[in-house]
């Protein structure tokens, strides 16, 4: 019987078996933001443990409330920073380089397939499209890996979803995983891991996949991941083209050892179509509730949020710019653009997306979780409805008593420009 | 290791998220503490009143589905625990949920759809629960009557109560 990509990593970075079911793994890499991991180090001091395992193998940013709004967010981000100076972490980033943690860890060339990653955060499936196993876990969990560089997970089972068929007009990475995760429900994946294969994946940049494997968890999968391949190797290769010797087969061949063999076996496979598919965005409170935006266009938005993990990097710009070129927002609409990372935000205004942007009146704030969680800016108030590029429709999470509906970058902007939502291809070039 | 076990919260509803059981907003708090009075205070539930005595008396959850869901955040645990709620049962868990529960030293449990559904006819009255975690029973007292109902958990799981959580466990055999 051959192994899965899971099964391999598992296999590689077993340190232990306490009980039988819980592999204890070795980690690559460590990940903390400012939100998790100051109860963590401030655990660790109590303890009389303030030690790091590995300090090159330990990343932090600070991210989901920067710069600080209150002394509170202060404390968090001032927490970190010094922990980050007495362990000599210097893979730190702050205000002036920051960015959201799964956009800016992956920008710097941290991730590598067949890498164990671990951090305080739900979406660190993410790092999956690069055909790594990244899990999000909790402060405890983190704290030990910290400390100790290892984690223990129930192996998981995994279920393959093969992609196939031709994009239409107006279909996005986001279209697509919010019907993947239609299809299999809010917990239709705990406690295992989504593989995602097949033609459509293939053809995926990067940045696609990446939208990808951030939602897998709106799907309770412990991870999201992706074959690593030359679209892998394209985006590492400034990265990793010195460990290779210049040999890009040598490295490629090094991915390919990754791939779940042929025979693997899954415990669910799933086969999607998707030439059918319309743009899509969700209804009500869970991600899984997704309507094709043509059925329930007409619905009020007070304001268009454009940013975060899922869809805020470069290509989102430039979508969302694309449909913004020659429109003005509504003017019941407040559109907010949070570029997910410094360099993006560099790379937008240098290619002139801030500018189309801003000419449709959005407004731009530097790289920050901001309206995603509702935890510093953009939150709305009740009774008010949000056209979001983020992951999750909860009710409250932009703030009480507000409505989300989950989209890609150029459904958002159509909405805001209309008003209301609307079928994005109805405004398409 | 905690104490487990009294009076029983019936949350009658399935995918209830850690942004429900703790909003984004009191994350920024670094004490456990602080965020006691905000337990459940985005719950979508009809009737269900996180400021009721019935909420504040309760050391027990007994709810459906997935719970638990969405964002990592270890402050769901932490805001039941500093509120004495030190065991859940639900059908099942979101995987960080059901880990960050073990990782405190506290007990998720899980029972089939049959006996959640017996423990919610329940519901109306005041209903008390005891843990014996050696014998893996789970005894519910109320005015209607007695119920034993044994529950399983993966020794992993256990070790980690009985050690005070995943911190302690790691350090000692790790
Ligand atoms: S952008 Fe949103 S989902 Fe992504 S890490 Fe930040 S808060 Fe979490």
């Amino acid at each position: 019987m051959g192994k899965t990509l899971v099964q391999k990593i598992f296999d590689s970075h077993l340190k232990t078996e306490p009980f039988e079911g819980t592999k204890v793994l070795n980690l690559d890499v460590v990940m903390c933001h400012e939100i998790t991991t100051p109860i963590a180090i401030a655990d660790l001091e109590w303890r009389g443990k303030d030690r790091v395992f590995d300090p090159t193998k330990i990343k932090a940013v600070i991210d989901h409330v920067t710069p600080s709004k209150d002394t509170k967010s202060a404390v968090q981000a001032k927490i970190l920073r010094e922990w980050a100076r007495r362990h000599d972490i210097k893979d730190f980033f702050d205000i002036g380089q920051n960015g959201v943690c799964h956009a800016i860890f992956p920008e710097k060339g941290f991730i590598r397939p067949g890498y164990t990653i671990i951090m305080g955060d739900s979406h660190t499936c993410t790092h999956g499209a690069f055909g790594a196993f990244a899990a999000g876990v909790g402060t405890t969990d983190l704290e030990v890996g910290i400390l100790k560089g290892v984690c223990a997970f129930r192996q998981p089972e995994t279920i393959r979803v093969n992609i196939s068929g031709s994009r239409s007009k107006g279909v996005f990475a986001k279209d697509i995983i919010l019907e993947v995760i239609r299809q299999l429900t809010v917990n239709g994946a705990t406690d295992r891991v989504i593989e995602f294969r097949g033609e459509v994946i293939d053809a995926m940049t990067m940045e696609e996949r990446m939208t990808v494997t951030n939602m897998a968890i709106e799907a309770g999968g412990t991870s999201g991941i992706c074959m690593p391949d030359e679209v892998t190797l394209d985006y590492l290769w400034p990265f990793i083209a010195e460990e290779y010797n210049n040999d890009r087969s040598a490295a490629l061949n090094a991915f390919k050892a990754w791939w779940s063999d042929k025979d693997a076996e899954y415990a669910q496979v799933l086969d999607i179509d998707i030439t059918n598919l319309e743009p899509v965005t969700t209804v009500g409170f869970k991600p899984d509730q997704v309507k094709k935006l043509s059925e329930v266009s007409g619905t009020r938005v007070d304001q268009v949020y454009i940013g975060s993990c899922t869809n805020g990097r470069i290509s989102d710009l430039r979508e969302a710019a694309a449909m913004a070129k020659g429109h003005r927002l509504a003017d019941t609409v407040r559109g907010i653009v949070a570029p997910a990372t410094t360099e993006i935000y560099r790379q937008a205004m240098n290619e002139g997306l801030l500018d189309t942007l801003m000419e449709a009146g959005f407004c731009i704030t530097n790289a920050t979780c901001g309206a995603c969680l509702g935890m510093s800016n953009g939150v709305l108030a009740p009774d008010e409805v949000c056209a979001s590029t983020t992951n999750r429709n909860f009710n409250g999470r932009m703030g009480k008593g507000g409505t989300v509906h989950l989209m890609s970058p150029a459904a958002a902007v159509a909405a805001g420009i209309k008003g209301e939502l609307c079928d994005p291809r109805s405004l398409m070039k | 290791m905690k104490s487990f076990g009294g009076k029983v919260l019936f949350l009658n509803r399935s995918d209830i998220n850690t942004d429900e059981i703790i909003p984004a907003k009191y994350l920024t708090e670094v004490k456990k503490e602080a965020l006691g009075p905000h337990m459940l205070e985005d719950l979508k539930l009809d009737g269900f009143d996180p400021q009721s005595d019935r909420t504040a008396a309760a050391s027990v959850i007994v709810t459906r589905q997935n719970f638990g869901c969405g964002s990592s955040r270890e402050h769901a645990p932490w805001a039941l625990e500093v509120n004495g709620i030190t065991v859940v049962i639900a059908e099942n868990y979101a995987r960080i949920f059901r880990q960050n529960m073990f990782n405190c030293g506290m007990l998720a449990i899980e029972l089939d759809a049959a006996a959640i559904d017996s423990l919610f006819s329940l519901a109306d009255a005041d209903v008390k629960c005891a843990v014996d975690i050696d014998k893996k029973e789970l005894t519910f007292t109320s005015p209607a009557g007695n119920q034993t109902i044994s529950f399983s958990v993966a020794p992993f799981d256990e070790a980690l109560v009985r050690a005070g959580g995943w911190v302690e466990y790691a350090d000692n055999n790790l």
